[in-house]
């Protein structure tokens, strides 16, 4: 549920991929191959007639083959109907399953390589999907036409049954279907007129997982159990840099059930029979760390460094410069206006998916096998083939689902995954090695949201509109040893401040930022960049509406106006009118708006809120969101539901703090979330469109925060210049 | 040494030490996997099991403790009780990650208060952490179960077919 890859990145990353695929294809020259061939070389393909998203088995029932993996955000459910939308598919006994690790045919069409980020999984199979499902449907209308020796035109398709009104004639799928799979797929199948879908966006569009997933039998990577498996846990240093010294496993051995004790790139692994032995073997370890080139940084210390730097106090580290992201008229210019400043400061959040992050890998001679929730199969499979030394397509990857990820689970470095995989090459002999990680390590192991600060200086005009606009921006790269490294701005760090319909309102505008470089693993967060820019960008207009007198709607209303920003203003309009923005507010509450756009979906809110014991409490929240054509509207309520309340769990308790290198908090007592009876009620709006699917799995979370925020400046005056809202 | 668990009815010798939680004896050794393993400390709910009809946190619970009390696990329900149906109806889970134990902690809340207030479902629930931010649903989905309306029923506004961008 992350952005992984811009367009514009993609570039970058399929040269670089196309290097790494031929050095592990042993430097031979392969003209004329695609990166999706380099990086499949070696993997076994297999498909049915109708291709590999679309099984029909002999009982006529469809399995749609999921590309993307499903760790909550309802993709499944949606991936499914617009294959069944197409084929006019049974949806009460549609499948889906997940497809093997094979990038030449499951690539994300935004990215190049097998993955799910970016909340894209939709939007990215959209065309392919129908595709697929309108081919198929073909096929069976002309293995119809051919058998009743009717015209392919007067044959029709209806919840997976093919009719000849005129002779009276009609087939199940299951009837046709071994004539169907002799039908040559269509080159160019002809796609619906969407006005004429049945299923897509309609309340029948719901989840195929939730029995399992309430039955208990819904298979995770925690709940793999493969015959001779070994349960493997790793002592790691507490300090990221810092290596094993020396060590001593003899107590270790003595735990019954401990099977072996290894050292390993990231630290101690100890493999044992069962996980409660494992635990108790790494318990019993002496391990001493040599700490040469361990990162002791301290995250207030980091702080205090943005700060300086970003009002342009203090040395830069060496190699560090300002870089402009946005740059519009005359800065140097001075402007006529009244000057508005403030800084903004945001902690290193941490991931914290419920199922800490684990692995199953099985290495042998000339195979690996890993079973487990993969966010990215191809990068998965790049890093283990480079640790086993095997081509890419040879590592099979078993995709399960993952109990949440929120980014975490697409790493550059496949960091747990490769831990998991050095382990089981050294068990060898293909034998099963899962790889648990306690919530303690989970929460150590970093791979944070930055820590990042923002500093704005913003002069109006007589009305209180912004005439110039300085921005600085301060927070770590998320491409550091990342195959696709980016020369200048990681697009990652400013995206939503950079395009701002605000800024697009502004005439000038000098805006840049700062990436120093530190040894602390951070990662993309739910929604990346907009975790910081929504909350900045929402938060310093309501301080601006407030300090002209005028209305936070109203005010958004005449930028949005002005910057041609059509669709943020559609769903303004359409929060307002839902929360009743002209009415006064539910007595007792006070209320705050806020609209963003994130990966092509824009998400406005209305959050009411109370100050409990000087605590935020935050009732009810009205979603407006624009996000092209709806094809589940219930799995889009859920995702607006759990976005705001995954964003609000941060922006009320979330900090992760590092004291001389080592992170503070270890498990939920100490980095705290939000619980049930804090949980708001949120209302969501779809916004009618005919445009193509954007995504939703991200863009509900940055927008809670600042409508938060702005109501307890309509409450009491006082702006919010740091977060977490709630201080320990 | 080998004890004697009760789980689901039915007496099952264990060979696990006896200071091992209960959590790791139904996983590893019984195979019951929808207990779940989310943070070891009592702090999220996820490998919430009823003992003796008590909801208990799996994780810290040794078996040594155990001995004579009848455990029951999401495993037992069936799949079909009233609350997993509301569950299904709902679209509660997202990941799912952690609904075996939301579930078994409302099977709990439900056998003592069978019309569960809101202040009630608070108690009872928040000791269960949903990262996915279902709260919303499975409040809605006890309400359901429990045969009671919910409170404030949530419209999705419902788009019956892609139109034209809306006029602003």
């Amino acid at each position: 549920m992350n952005r992984i890859l811009s367009p514009r990145e993609t570039q970058g990353a399929t040269r670089r991929d196309l290097v790494v695929g031929a050095t592990l294809v042993g430097g031979a020259l392969l003209v004329g191959c695609s990166p999706g061939d380099l990086l499949s070389v070696g993997a076994k393909e297999d498909f049915g007639a109708f291709g590999p998203f679309i099984k029909i088995g002999a009982d006529g029932a469809v399995t749609v083959i999921s590309k993307h993996i499903e760790f909550g955000q309802g993709n499944h459910a949606g991936l499914a109907a617009i294959v069944a939308e197409e084929l006019d598919a049974d949806w009460t006994k549609v499948k889906v399953e997940q497809a093997p690790a094979i990038a030449k045919v499951y690539a994300n069409t935004g990215m190049g390589v097998q993955g799910t980020g970016g909340s894209s999984a939709i939007s990215n199979s959209w065309t392919q999907l129908r595709q697929a499902g309108a081919g198929a449907k073909a096929m069976f209308i002309e293995a119809a036409a051919n058998k009743w020796n009717a015209p392919v035109g007067e044959i029709t398709v209806k919840d997976s049954v093919v009719s000849h009104a005129k002779s009276g004639k009609s087939a199940t799928f299951a009837q046709l279907l071994p004539e169907a799979g002799k039908i040559a797929p269509p080159k160019a199948p002809v796609l619906k007129d969407p006005k004429t879908f049945t299923l897509i966006g309609t309340d029948r569009v719901r989840r195929k997982d939730s029995q399992a997933k309430s039955d208990g039998t819904a298979r995770f990577t925690q709940d793999v159990q493969l015959p001779d498996m070994l349960v493997a846990m790793v002592a790691h240093a507490p300090r990221y840099g810092a290596k094993v010294g020396s060590f001593d496993a003899a107590e270790a051995r003595k735990v019954p059930g401990v099977v072996e004790v290894y050292q390993i790139p990231t630290g101690v692994a100890v493999v044992a029979q069962n996980t409660w032995a494992a635990r108790k073997g790494r318990e019993a370890l002496k391990v001493t760390w040599d700490e040469t080139g361990a990162e002791k940084a301290s995250s207030e210390t980091m702080a205090a460094n943005y700060r300086q730097w970003a009002a342009g106090k203090g040395t830069l580290p060496e190699k560090t410069e300002w870089q402009a992201f946005e740059t519009k008229g005359d800065a140097a210019k001075k402007v006529q206006g009244t000057i508005f400043e403030t800084t903004y400061d945001f902690p290193f959040l941490a991931h914290a998916a419920l199922e800490p992050m684990n692995c199953v890998a099985q290495v042998g001679a000339g195979k690996a096998k890993l079973t487990f929730g993969s966010q990215i199969p191809t990068v998965d499979q790049l890093n283990t083939a480079k640790i086993v030394g095997m081509l890419p397509g040879a590592v099979e990857i078993e995709t399960l689902f993952a109990g949440g990820s929120f980014g975490r689970r697409a790493n550059f470095q496949s960091d747990y995954v490769a831990e998991c995989v050095e382990i089981a090459k050294k068990v060898g002999k293909m034998r099963p090695v899962k790889l648990v990680w306690t919530r303690e390590d989970d929460t150590a192991a970093g791979y944070f949201r930055p820590l990042t600060h923002h500093a704005v200086k913003i002069t109006v005009d007589k009305e209180g509109y912004p005439v110039a606009w300085r921005h600085r921006v301060v927070t770590q790269t998320l491409m550091k040893g990342s195959p696709m490294p980016t020369k200048g701005v990681d697009e990652t760090t400013v995206e939503g401040t950079k395009g701002s319909p605000y800024l697009k309102a502004t005439p000038v505008v000098d805006a840049q930022v700062l990436m120093p470089d530190v040894n602390i693993p951070v990662l993309w967060w739910r929604s990346v960049g907009a975790t910081h820019t929504a909350f900045v960008m929402e938060h310093t207009i309501d301080q601006l509406a407030r300090k002209a007198g005028k209305d936070p709607v109203a005010y958004r209303r005449t930028l949005y106006e002005k910057a041609g920003a059509t669709r943020h203003l559609a769903v303004l309009n359409l929060v307002a009118e839902k929360a009743g923005w002209d009415k006064p507010a539910t007595a007792g509450w006070s209320r705050g708006v806020a609209v963003h756009e994130s990966f092509g979906t824009v998400v406005a809110q209305v959050a009411e809120v109370q100050l409990v014991d000087g605590q935020p409490k935050v009732g009810r929240v009205v979603t407006a969101v624009d996000c092209g054509t709806a094809i589940s509207p219930d799995q889009i309520a859920a995702q607006m539901e759990g976005g705001i309340c995954y964003g609000l769990s941060a922006a009320l308790y979330g900090k992760i703090t590092l004291k001389d290198g080592v992170v503070e908090q270890t498990n939920f007592d100490t980095y705290r979330v939000l619980r049930n009876s804090e949980a708001p009620t949120v209302e969501t709006h779809i916004l009618p469109s005919g445009n193509a699917p954007s995504g939703t799995g991200e863009p509900g979370t940055p927008v809670i925060a600042p409508a938060v925020a702005n109501a307890l400046l309509a409450l009491n005056g006082q702006a919010t210049t740091s977060l977490p809202f709630v201080k320990a | 040494m080998a004890m004697t668990l009760d789980v689901n009815g039915k007496p099952l010798a264990v060979k696990a030490a006896p200071d091992t939680p209960l959590l790791w004896v139904l996983r590893d050794e019984l195979g019951l996997i929808g207990s779940k393993f989310g943070c070891g400390v009592a702090q999220c709910g996820a490998c919430t099991v009823l003992a003796d009809g008590q909801p208990i946190r799996s994780c810290v619970m040794p078996i040594e403790g155990l001995a004579g009390m009848k455990i029951t696990t999401i495993e037992s329900l069936g799949g079909n009780s009233p609350l997993q149906q509301a569950w299904v109806k709902h679209d509660v889970p997202q990941c799912g990650y952690c609904q075996s134990g939301q579930i078994m902690s409302a099977t709990a809340l439900l056998a003592a208060k069978p019309n569960p207030t809101d202040a009630d479902i608070d108690a009872a629930m928040d000791g269960n952490i949903c990262r996915c931010g279902t709260y919303q649903r499975i409040r809605a989905a006890i309400k359901d179960a429990a045969g009671m309306a919910a409170a404030a029923p949530v419209p999705v506004t419902p788009v019956a077919a892609p139109a034209a961008p809306a006029k602003i």
